[in-house]
């Protein structure tokens, strides 16, 4: 519903669970909307069909689960490349290999470091309610569209699969730049080539300055964060998507105990908020990370606090029947507070 | 003084990075005068695979994009689906579309994908240095297989044409070749009726051109031009394989 | 809340139902399914958090109240109910001799038979919806009654009555029978 909002009507996928709402919806409203649905013969067909309408300055998207992402990251590189703007929605499994269908967060490194090949970043936005699935959802496109990268917004069936009430809205009025490089046919004009080979002399390295500039921009400027209740905390909770929905509830009844517990929750993973670990650690000198892995975002929050700060780390790598509780959480809090 | 001979407007006044002998010059040109004749290149959008051909943005006056190794079907989808008033055409080798594209080429054929796609079959991965295709024949020698491709081990070469054609998806399928006056300007015949269904809208239409690697074969221009001519059309029938319009 | 039994029970239409009814009441919600990968048969159950204030976890560990619809979930879940809480138990698919709590309230009801009267077998759900709300409160049986036409789909409104009926007749249960049926 984000993705229509945001004027998306291209839609590309193949079937996996945990996320087959999406082309199921999609399939649907397309036709209605004078869009496009297709359910490729494969993942990879799905990202290469994206790259083909985005490559035309479309609004496209796709969506799939840690085995598909997989098998779609050679397109995710070269569309980084091609600076090809395109959302990609990971509704994530468990485990390495085929694993299971429950909720998970074993994929951050895959997201978050370039599981591509030749090093580059894509946005990866990890919501933690439904609201937020719909708002950053429209973000994504936004921001994709204005830094000309390939968004991901990366969740599990937690936050792929629950009901919660959503108000939906317009989408905010935002200035985009031309898209002076999409292709058209030449219409008598200039040539245009959407490319990612480079091999004149210098040139793959001026190209990938360029991205890294836009790597910092974006770091500089679009890092998103929530905090609850850090202002006077002395153990700070930190956790992404769902991990962090259920650390919330054991810090608020952390708080019932009169226990002085916050909660810094990423909701951009790259952009690494590494500005709201800094300076809350300037103050707070506890972290406690929470994740559904055995420690993948605690790499990035160790890099991002004060240097005199501990950084703790509790994992749960989750499968059927795995997820940790609230209560379970409490128990950690109260172990290192 | 009158100009009998001159360059197609879709081509760029540039001189082409092939090796000697090699047919994708005359494909391009093929290719180009095509465009021309339907007065396509403003509105037209060319898909680049990998391999050889990967440079088509170099040498035609249009808007290009590069696919990943194999994936220009599906690319060209995504393009013409956006933009369908667009003209889009794949342009991949035998390696590209026969082996790692396989999926992608039959899907979109079964989709009567409404895009044409020019397939250069030279029996090997040229870029890359000659190694095995899925359209090697029996007992040639490449990189990979040094003691000539042996059906036991390897299978046999792909008839890609005859395979699509089956598909009821596909509108127009042909194979032709560019080793002879004659040849060639069926060649010519054949791409321009596969543009046609597309300029109609009448679905997918695929043209296979049989083409010389002098340089990976170890051949030098004219013997493997004859080469073509022979062995390649004696395995590779040349005709047309579907036209169900009868354009 | 927490709902379990198998699949086709129609656990998953129950916590949307819930879920829905609770909007409709005004209240936050969220609404967490979890089944296995068959389509029929495997264990299914959800978590429905209502609040008045922000819903944390969708995930719980010791639900306030927990709806047991067959004996594996029973052996599974009933220890996890939170001190003090309830637990609501058909009857008819499960043996209550083994349950050895006695700081939860039990409330045991012969859902199938119930439904199979009133209604249609296939909607032993609504009864243990229809009772839950009637012994928390935390919805109406009028929300719930309109929020059938939010979480049934288009094609299946015509049992939208017949719904309603064996609701009110898992309710009524609560309300004749309620003392007698606490052990």
């Amino acid at each position: 519903m984000g993705a229509i909002e945001a004027g998306c009507r291209y839609y590309f996928g193949y079937p996996i669970t945990p996320q087959n709402d999406i082309p199921e919806f999609m399939s649907r409203e397309m036709p209605g909307l004078n869009g496009e649905f297709i359910q490729a013969e494969s993942e990879i067909a799905a990202i290469n069909m994206v790259m083909g309408a985005a490559a035309t300055g479309a609004r496209a998207m796709t969506s799939s689960s840690g085995p598909g992402i997989s098998l779609k990251l050679e397109a995710i590189s070269y569309m980084a490349g091609m600076e090809l703007p395109c959302l990609i929605v990971n509704i994530s499994r468990s485990g390495p290999g085929l694993g299971g269908i429950d909720a998970s967060q074993g994929d951050y490194f895959q997201a978050v470091k370039g599981g591509g090949h030749g090093g580059y970043h894509m946005v990866v936005i990890a919501p933690a309610s439904i609201q937020e699935m719909y708002d950053m959802t429209m973000h994504a496109f936004d921001l994709a569209e204005i830094y000309r990268t390939p968004v991901m917004i990366l969740g599990d069936s937690v936050v792929g699969q629950m009901k919660e009430p959503l108000i939906p809205h317009r989408r905010p009025k935002t200035e985009f730049p031309a898209k002076d490089w999409a292709l058209r046919g030449t219409g008598g004009g200039e040539q245009r080539v959407v490319k990612s080979l480079f091999l004149g002399d210098g040139e793959l390295e001026a190209h990938n300055w360029k991205l890294h500039a836009k790597y910092q921009q974006l770091q500089e400027k679009e890092a998103r964060w929530e905090e609850y209740e850090t202002s006077d905390a002395t153990l700070i909770v930190t956790g992404f998507g769902s991990a962090a929905r259920i650390a919330k509830s054991a810090v608020m009844m952390a708080r019932e105990e009169g226990l002085k517990v916050g909660l810094l929750r990423p909701i951009t993973l790259f952009p690494f908020p590494v500005q709201a670990f800094a300076s809350l650690t300037a103050r707070c000198k506890k972290v406690l990370d929470i994740e559904l892995n055995t420690g993948q975002m605690v790499e990035d929050v160790r890099l991002s606090v004060a240097r005199d700060a501990e950084v703790h780390f509790y994992g749960r790598p989750s499968g059927t029947g795995s997820l940790p509780t609230p209560e379970e959480l409490l128990e950690q809090i109260r172990r290192y507070l | 003084m009158q100009q009998v001979f001159k360059k197609p407007a879709a081509l760029k006044d540039v001189q082409t990075h092939f090796c000697p002998g090699c047919h994708h010059g005359t494909i391009h040109r093929l290719v180009a005068e095509a465009l021309d004749e339907f007065g396509l290149q403003e509105k037209t959008i060319g898909v680049a695979s990998v391999g050889c051909s990967v440079f088509l943005y170099h040498y035609f006056d249009i808007d290009v994009v590069e696919a990943p190794h194999g994936r220009a079907p599906a690319v060209a989808t995504g393009v013409k689906r956006a933009k369908p008033e667009s003209f889009v055409f794949t342009y991949q080798g035998d390696g590209d579309l026969a082996a790692i594209g396989t999926a992608e080429i039959i899907h979109a054929a079964n989709r009567g994908e409404d895009i044409t796609v020019i397939f250069v079959n030279n029996t090997t991965y040229g870029m890359t240095g000659g190694q095995m295709a899925p359209t090697t024949l029996l007992g040639q020698k490449t990189s990979t297989s040094p003691y000539g491709r042996r059906s036991e081990k390897e299978g046999f070469p792909i008839r890609v044409t005859e395979m699509l054609a089956g598909l009821d998806g596909v509108a127009f399928a042909a194979r032709t070749s560019v080793d002879s006056p004659k040849n060639l300007m069926d060649a010519k015949r054949q791409i321009k009726k596969a543009f046609q269904y597309q300029v109609e809208g009448k679905g997918f239409s695929f043209v296979e051109v049989l083409s010389a690697c002098p340089t990976n074969w170890g051949m030098n221009a004219v013997a493997a031009n004859e080469r073509v001519g022979s062995e390649m059309c004696e395995y590779f029938k040349l005709g047309v394989f579907k036209d169900t319009a009868s354009l | 809340m927490f709902m379990s039994g198998f699949g086709g029970q129609g656990v998953l239409l129950a916590g949307t139902l819930l879920a829905h009814a609770a909007i409709i009441e005004g209240k936050n919600v969220s609404f967490l399914p979890s089944y296995g990968v068959e389509k029929r048969g495997g264990a299914a159950h959800c978590t429905v958090v209502i609040a008045d204030g922000d819903v944390g976890s969708p995930v719980i560990g010791n639900p306030s109240v927990g709806v047991i619809l067959n004996q594996l979930s029973m052996d599974k879940y009933a220890r996890k109910i939170k001190v003090g809480g309830i637990c609501i138990v058909n009857s008819s698919l499960v043996d209550l001799f083994e349950f050895d709590r006695d700081d939860v309230e039990v409330i045991s009801l012969n859902m199938n038979a119930i439904a199979q009267k009133v209604g249609d077998p296939r909607m032993v759900n609504m009864v243990a919806v229809g009772a839950y709300a009637a012994r928390t409160g935390v919805v109406s049986l009028a929300a719930l009654a309109a929020a059938l036409k939010l979480s049934l789909p288009e094609r299946n409104h015509k049992y939208i009555p017949a719904n309603i009926r064996v609701l009110e007749a898992g309710a009524a249960e609560i309300a004749r029978n309620g003392e007698q049926l606490v052990l």
